[in-house]
């Protein structure tokens, strides 16, 4: 509805404004303006909590209880960075986020690269090897990642447990490699289909086998998809909640699980300050792999999207 | 793609002539061992586990899954319980909400984009960056954001305007708003990175002939472009539409289901009846009408995207 009506807005203001003949082009037309308006204006509503969020972190409690969450801090502090960082509270324990920071790290590497790792062969597996069925295992997994995890919650509960692995790492590990799986087997998938079949077709012909061919061919011409497949595993797997705090046990809860106990569980006077910097910690790396990675990280948002 | 299955054969062939069990178990057997944990999670989780909640949401398990089977009864429990109504009718307000304004921001936010501005990576940059963003980190921000107190209600009547409103998260019946701003706020920017694709991928030719005809270019994106963008339209509903149904980090944060259980969703009522409640079979219940809910939105696209041309994903 709301655009139907700001175009209908421009078309009789340009209408009036381009007479017939060679027009110049002035830069600041109605719809120009119009147009950059509304960017900013929404830009604006994207930035704000950003600003907040840094703005809040380097405040005192007594500027903030002072009431202005626009105003620039009167004096930079870094206290509550380091309360943060170092002993706020959980409901729990006084650990602050480091213990959460160095789970997330513990979870996130190995899940990244197993997970990638078992995509790219499935992946590499369903293009060119293909086998009786192997189709209808990859329509099944593409359907199950629409599937609510809610779903898959308990029954996979009793299989850690089962396995004794329920309440450690590796628990969550196996469970981001499992529902990593969809996504990037389909990247891969599509990717390794793009490329040229006679490459595999030579190295058949020279009587290279499944590993080799995957090794030695594949994977130095799939860089490119790696990076990708990265950025999309570490943001997801980072920002994920629910896993951990289903999986990993109390001793061993991500980042994610910690920053909410640390605002939403701790007794006492909230402290706002401590909670913002908490919270940018907490954002800092999926940011920071966002603006590094730039047009890489919406090619990956992309591939999801893009189905085969 | 199809003649790479006939030079695999032909290269098992090779070998010499292949028996029954050579052409079906042996048949490719280094890519079977390879795949053995894509169809391990297939079978295991994917069908397997399904199967699992699926049958004991029909028992009446308790604090373990040993129960005897009672049929309907969880489920009559379940929209019995006015908690659960209160999750679904929340969901399906939320969701027609987050869908139409996901989807009408996103498209508008992309045609604004697509006008040969400047500083365009500059504002993709600006609007993405939330997307990549837990929803633990946006649901924490808006909460302070929203505090009715130290946050912005009360930073505009310390600035003057005392009659300033803005107490959503606190207010039962405008809390899905304050939850709309902050799902919004994190996933307008991806949607609008989808529509600026579809956007980018219509043919130029089609721009030249509605301006030769005289049509407005307002007309043109409503009538001739956003019908061309099908695929990308149809793409973008089904994730948002299955992020929705999956929420549940967002309102952790931003509300814990509060004020009272105004804010709750399906997602949190599985979660609390499973690992706090200690009542599993109504947990799994509801966990299946979750799954039935993805499937009534799943078949009709599944059907239309790949049952009609005869062709699997």
């Amino acid at each position: 509805m709301s655009q139907t009506a700001t175009m209908t807005g421009t078309a009789p203001a340009t209408a009036t404004t381009e007479p017939s003949g060679p027009r110049p082009k002035p830069f600041f037309t109605p719809k120009r303006i119009i147009i950059y308006t509304t960017l900013v204006f929404f830009s604006l509503y994207f930035l704000f909590p950003l600003y907040v969020m840094v703005v809040t972190s380097f405040k005192t409690m007594p500027e903030i209880r002072f009431g202005n969450i626009f105003a620039l801090p009167s004096q930079v502090t870094f206290d509550a960075w380091i309360k943060a960082w170092t002993s706020a509270c959980t409901g729990l324990t006084c650990e602050g986020l480091a213990p959460g920071f160095w789970n997330s790290v513990k979870i996130t590497i190995p899940s990244t690269i197993i997970s990638i790792f078992i995509a790219a062969v499935n992946g590499y597996a369903l293009v060119n090897w293909r086998f009786k069925g192997s189709e209808v295992f990859f329509a099944i997994l593409i359907f199950g990642s629409f599937v609510p995890y809610q779903v898959f919650l308990y029954p996979l509960v009793i299989i850690t447990r089962e396995l004794g692995i329920f309440g450690t790492l590796q628990a969550v590990i196996v469970v981001h490699t499992i529902f990593g799986m969809p996504l990037l087997t389909l990247i891969f998938r599509n990717y390794f289909a793009s490329l040229p079949v006679e490459l595999f077709k030579a190295a058949r012909v020279d009587g290279a086998g499944f590993w080799r061919i995957f090794f030695e061919i594949m994977l130095p011409m799939s860089l490119p998809i790696f990076v990708v497949a990265l950025i999309l595993q570490v943001t997801g797997i980072w920002n994920d909640f629910l896993f951990g705090v289903v999986f990993a046990g109390t001793q061993n809860y991500p980042m994610t699980v910690q920053l909410n106990n640390i605002v939403n569980s701790a007794q006492g006077t909230p402290e706002y300050n401590v909670n913002m910097a908490a919270t940018v910690l907490t954002g800092l790396v999926p940011l920071i792999i966002y603006f590094v990675s730039g047009k890489l990280f919406v090619r990956g948002v992309a591939a999801g999207a893009v189905k085969g | 793609m199809a003649d790479t299955a006939v030079a695999t054969r032909e290269g098992a062939a090779d070998t010499g002539r292949p028996g029954f069990l050579k052409r079906t178990l042996l048949h490719n057997l280094p890519a079977k061992i390879a795949a053995i944990p894509m169809m391990a999670a297939v079978l295991v989780v994917f069908v397997g586990c399904t199967i699992w909640t699926v049958y004991y949401s029909f028992t009446n398990s308790r604090l373990l899954p040993t129960g005897k089977f009672v049929g309907f009864d969880q489920y009559e429990r379940l929209f019995s319980t006015s908690r659960w109504n209160v999750s679904v009718t929340n969901l399906i307000t939320y969701g027609v909400m987050s869908l139409v304004f996901t989807l009408g921001i996103g498209f508008l936010l992309a045609v604004l984009m697509d006008q040969k501005i400047r500083l365009e990576s500059a504002f993709r940059t600006i609007m993405l960056y939330p997307f990549a963003l837990s929803f633990i980190v946006t649901g924490l921000v808006w909460q302070w954001i929203m505090n009715p107190t130290l946050g912005l209600q009360g930073t505009m009547r310390n600035l003057g305007w005392t009659n300033f409103t803005f107490d959503w998260i606190a207010n039962p019946r405008m809390v899905l708003f304050a939850l709309l701003i902050a799902g919004l706020w994190q996933g307008v920017g991806f949607c609008m990175v989808l529509m600026l694709a579809g956007l980018r991928g219509v043919d130029e030719e089609i721009w030249k002939a509605a301006r030769v005809d005289g049509i407005p270019t307002w007309r043109t994106y409503i009538s001739i472009v956003l019908p061309m963008m099908r695929g990308v339209l149809v793409t973008a509903v089904v994730l948002i539409g299955s992020g929705i149904v999956r929420l549940y980090d967002l309102v952790v944060a931003l509300t814990n289901g509060g004020p009272g259980i105004s804010s709750e969703v399906p997602a949190k009522y599985v979660y609390n009846y499973m690992f706090s409640g200690g009542n599993i079979g109504q947990g799994l219940a509801a966990a299946t009408m979750m799954l039935v809910t993805v499937l009534i939105i799943m078949i009709p696209w599944a059907y239309l995207e790949f049952g009609g041309k005869g062709r699997r994903a």
